[in-house]
């Protein structure tokens, strides 16, 4: 168990409902029931498909939405009383985000120097040189500044434009980082460099990652913990090693199973159907009723029942 | 036994623009084998889109510019376009890179492809839907999915259709442009499965099948290529490729994935500094020199496409010295 | 120093510079130019006998006469105006209602306002302009210019309010609101650095539009005899040529050249808009 001294941030029970229309209203359950503690300096990998919450739970936590239920604990405050400006404020220093779609991310009118210019606008960033910290921490992600300052979003790749922002949140040293599909848009030889980064940057300043992704293999790289999402429900969470070793919930198993990996082929003779998985997890609830969320190890916890 | 269904020579293909040009497909060679699966593997902005358009459609500013392609007798770069369309969609098939985004949200599926269909002039009679029908349940869908919107179905339901429309004719050929890269990771495995299927089953005879995801070319393809800023770096049988990868950028590229059950604070993966260069108006010599580890003077000089086994070719100065270097455990 | 101006101002450069807006805002500028000036050049009354009738064009008569010998180029150029008039500042009520309510409702997309001003705004959308505006105009014995506006105006704005609405929804999801809202800007600079100054632009287009619409409902009008009561307008002019049998009677400089020029004008309008999106969507740009 980790000690609490240890954890930066403390989500439980956290729940989205999603209404639409006022007359005959439809009601969408993003995220049901999330809980799981962050701890300092450690990665997390938030894993699943589309569909699965895992983006809500990262708008949730960057206070971008409001919870139906639940709560976001942070520095022994929940973060739903955080209303006025300067708290805020004091909030958003040490909490950031990279959201998934960089080139949504650029107000298409300003050139991508903007994000930086907010950035020292707002917070105190405790650089003696605001040029040069922003021409280093470019270099750090391996981009040009050169090249790429003082240009518009639609003159740069998606590459580029998303490691510009993997650029803004570094300068900021903050304690939580949400990083949405952070490098879907990066080459292969490109992603490691920068995955490799953000991996030195937690260790230098104890920074904390939520690395959401769909990339199974990506999260098992570089997460210490992770936290598997399915339809809304947090299914499976604990150590990264355990959960791969001894995948219990058929939805995990079921990822686990269609990831591509170098070194292993598929069983051509196994039929594989991305359906058969609501079947699976379906008869999995039924025959584990009541169970709810159960520690089977330590730092293993899988859901076997969704009442 | 190895009949050529497709040979490429020496095919260069640039984008005319203002400023110049974009060598987006420079001096590429490679062969398809009958009743092949040839991945293409490479960076973004590799050429390996370009490719594919400049076998089947080349829009300006995409401009032809010398080889040639011989598909099953036919030189394609020299056929008029009146020619080639008769070759579309029944001897050579793509399924381009957005194919997703191409449904028409107020038309239902069967209109959809209805409309492809005359488009190509294929008669849509009772007899063609029984066709698309056998094939929906080939690829496991429904024949209800027919009269439904494309917004109703999920991303990897939408693939498989195209995947049905694409091939109906039977293809002897079929091109695969990322068409596993913006789908959940369970249509993944189903979709690319799928492609093999399709194979084994003769409804294609061979397929070149586009991506950046080399883990998912290890499951299927036979032969992997691989290219870098435009040109060819190399070919080979898959298990080579990924095992004794005669290319430094294969190599970096290979380690650069990450492995089952490796965590970073067991081995770091190193990835490779510096990003692709830019194609426009680009000189001679190796596009690699500048990100390689073993770049020499002589990469100033354009490499050769050299022969290092059956079905094996790379262009590299470098690649017989480097043999043992490259391969094995790093 | 005429650099800077330019660099700082970049979305004017590229506006002005715009083959399309250059093209269509000359025409719309000698259009007006021929509204404003025409009236002064005229050499006779838009009412008076001026000559013969059945005069094709001359230089005593630049547009020839009607079929009882009214000077056609003078009616046009007096009836320009006019309808000009009344369509600009029904295009601009319009708009500003339109804008009004779509940005209310958009802001507050979700809620019971919103769905109240949709409510509204679709009861406006399902009736029928012109019938409606037939019998508002029917029932008023004096229609001045201004009343004549307004009334284009009632049945014109739904349509603004719709587009502003979808808009500032669809700009409130963005995910570069999300990223100045986290890094702590303030909301009034994020109205006016990420919402309005992308809906700035399409507002201006969507008064171009407007403008447009309110034209031609405004002509319409008038061609059915409904326009200002006193005075002259454009689709007057067409009427008269019309119940005159101008067509047949081959009288072109009468039955087309008015409606030439108002068609000429929405369509430079157009050109207009088209460059101008171009201009302020740095995508669409011609590097």
């Amino acid at each position: 168990m980790a000690k609490n001294k240890d954890i930066v941030m403390s989500v439980q029970g956290l729940t989205k409902v999603f209404k639409s229309g006022i007359l005959n209203p439809e009601y969408t359950v993003a995220a049901k029931d999330v809980s799981f503690h962050i701890e300092k300096g450690k990665i997390i990998s938030l894993i699943g498909e589309s569909g699965s919450g895992k983006t809500t739970v990262g708008k949730l936590i960057l206070k971008l939405i409001n919870p139906s239920e639940g709560k976001i604990i942070y520095k022994g405050k929940d973060i739903a009383e955080i209303n006025d400006k300067s708290e805020t404020q004091n909030y958003y220093r040490r909490v950031q985000g990279i959201f998934q779609d960089p080139f949504a991310t650029f107000n298409p009118l300003y050139r991508v120097d903007r994000v930086f210019d907010l950035i020292f606008d707002s917070f105190d960033l405790d650089y003696e040189d605001k040029d040069k910290a922003i021409r280093d921490a470019l270099y750090d992600v391996n981009l040009n500044p050169d090249r790429t300052l003082g240009k518009f979003p639609h003159q740069l790749s998606g590459g580029q434009l998303q490691r510009l922002l993997i650029a803004r949140a570094l300068l900021m040293d903050v304690d939580v980082l949400i990083a949405d599909e952070l490098i879907s848009m990066l080459d292969a030889s490109t992603r490691i460099g920068v995955l490799n980064l953000l991996v030195e940057s937690c260790k230098k300043h104890g920074m904390s990652v939520i690395f959401i992704t769909h990339d199974l293999n990506l999260g098992y790289y570089i997460s210490d913990k992770s936290l598997i999402m399915y339809k809304g429900r947090l299914v499976e969470r604990g150590d990264t090693k355990k959960i791969y070793e001894n995948a219990t919930h058929p939805y995990t198993q079921m990822l686990f199973e269609a990831v591509p990996e170098i070194g292993e082929r598929w069983d051509p003779d196994e039929e594989f159907l991305p359906e058969q998985v609501v079947d699976d997890v379906n008869d999995f609830y039924q025959n584990n009723k009541g169970k709810g969320f159960v520690e089977i190890e330590e730092d293993h916890s899988v859901l076997f029942s969704d009442q | 036994m190895s009949e050529n269904i497709l040979e490429v020579k020496n095919l260069k293909a640039y984008y005319d623009i203002l400023k110049g040009q974009v060598k987006a497909v420079d001096d590429v060679t490679f062969n398809l084998k009958k009743g092949e699966i040839l991945g293409l593997a490479g960076e973004s902005g590799c050429g390996k889109s370009t490719l594919a358009s400049s076998f089947i459609s080349r829009k300006k500013p995409l401009k032809y510019i010398s080889g040639e392609v011989d598909l099953v007798g036919n030189k394609i770069m020299e056929m008029s376009e009146k020619e080639f369309k008769k070759l579309r969609l029944s001897t050579i098939s793509l399924i381009p890179q957005y194919a997703l985004d191409a449904f028409s949200p107020t038309k239902k599926i069967k209109t959809y492809i209805a409309d492809l269909a005359r488009q190509h002039g294929i008669k849509t009679d009772k007899k063609f839907f029984n066709k698309v029908k056998e094939r929906l349940d080939l690829v496991n869908l429904d024949e209800s999915v027919l009269n439904r919107y494309s917004i109703e179905l999920s991303g990897g339901m939408k693939q498989r259709v195209i995947m049905v429309i694409s091939t109906i004719l039977d293809p002897e050929f079929l091109i695969a442009d990322e068409i596993t890269s913006a789908l959940d990771v369970s249509s993944q495995r189903f979709v690319a499965t799928m492609l093999a299927n399709l194979r084994d089953l003769g409804i294609i005879k061979s397929s070149i099948f586009i991506t950046h995801d080399l883990s998912i070319l290890y499951q299927i393809a036979d032969r992997i290529m691989i290219m870098y800023a435009g040109n060819f770096a190399e070919i080979g049988p898959t298990d080579e490729i990924v095992d004794n990868p005669r290319h430094p950028y294969t190599r970096a590229l290979i380690d650069s994935l990450p492995k089952v059950g490796i965590q970073y604070k067991d081995k770091r993966l190193s990835g490779i500094d510096g990003t692709p260069p830019h194609l426009l108006n680009i000189g001679e010599g190796c596009r690699f020199r500048h990100r390689c580890p073993y770049a020499i003077d002589k990469c100033e000089e354009t490499p050769q496409r050299e022969q290092v086994a059956e079905d094996h070719y790379v262009s590299c100065w470098r690649w017989k010295e480097l043999g043992s270097d490259l391969s094995g455990q790093k | 120093m005429a650099k800077d101006f330019w660099a700082k101002h970049e979305n004017l450069y590229y506006a002005l510079t715009n083959k399309k807006v250059i093209f269509g805002l000359t025409i719309v500028a000698i259009v007006f130019l021929l509204a404003a000036f025409g009236p002064l050049i005229a050499q006779y009354e838009y009412d008076e006998y001026a000559g013969q009738g059945y005069l094709p064009p001359s230089s005593d008569h630049f547009f020839g006469t009607t079929i009882d010998g009214k000077d056609v180029f003078t009616r046009t150029v007096h009836g320009l105006r006019s309808t000009l008039l009344v369509g600009a500042v029904a295009g601009t009520i319009a708009t500003l209602i339109g804008c009004i309510i779509g940005f209310v409702a958009g802001y507050y997309g979700g809620t019971i306002f919103d769905e109240l001003l949709m409510m509204l705004t679709n009861i406006f959308v399902v009736m029928p302009q012109l019938a409606l505006l037939i019998v508002i105009a029917a029932f008023l014995e004096v229609r001045g210019t201004f009343v004549m506006a307004v009334i284009v105006a009632s049945t014109a704005w739904p349509w603004t309010a719709r587009a502003v609405r979808s808009q500032t929804l669809s700009l409130k999801n963005q995910e570069y609101v999300s990223l100045s809202r986290i890094s702590s800007i303030s909301v009034s600079r994020i109205l006016r650095e990420d919402i309005a100054s992308n809906m700035f632009s399409y507002v201006f287009m969507v008064f171009i539009q407007q403008f447009n619409g309110t034209m031609l409902a405004t002509v319409q009008l008038e061609f059915l005899g409904l326009g200002p009561t006193k005075g002259i307008s454009l689709g007057l002019v067409m009427q008269n040529a019309v119940n005159w049998n101008g067509i047949q009677l081959g009288m072109w400089w009468w039955a087309i050249i008015p409606g030439l020029i108002l068609t000429i004008l929405i369509t430079a309008l157009y050109f207009v808009n088209t460059g101008l999106d171009a201009a302020f969507n740095p995508r669409l740009r011609e590097m």
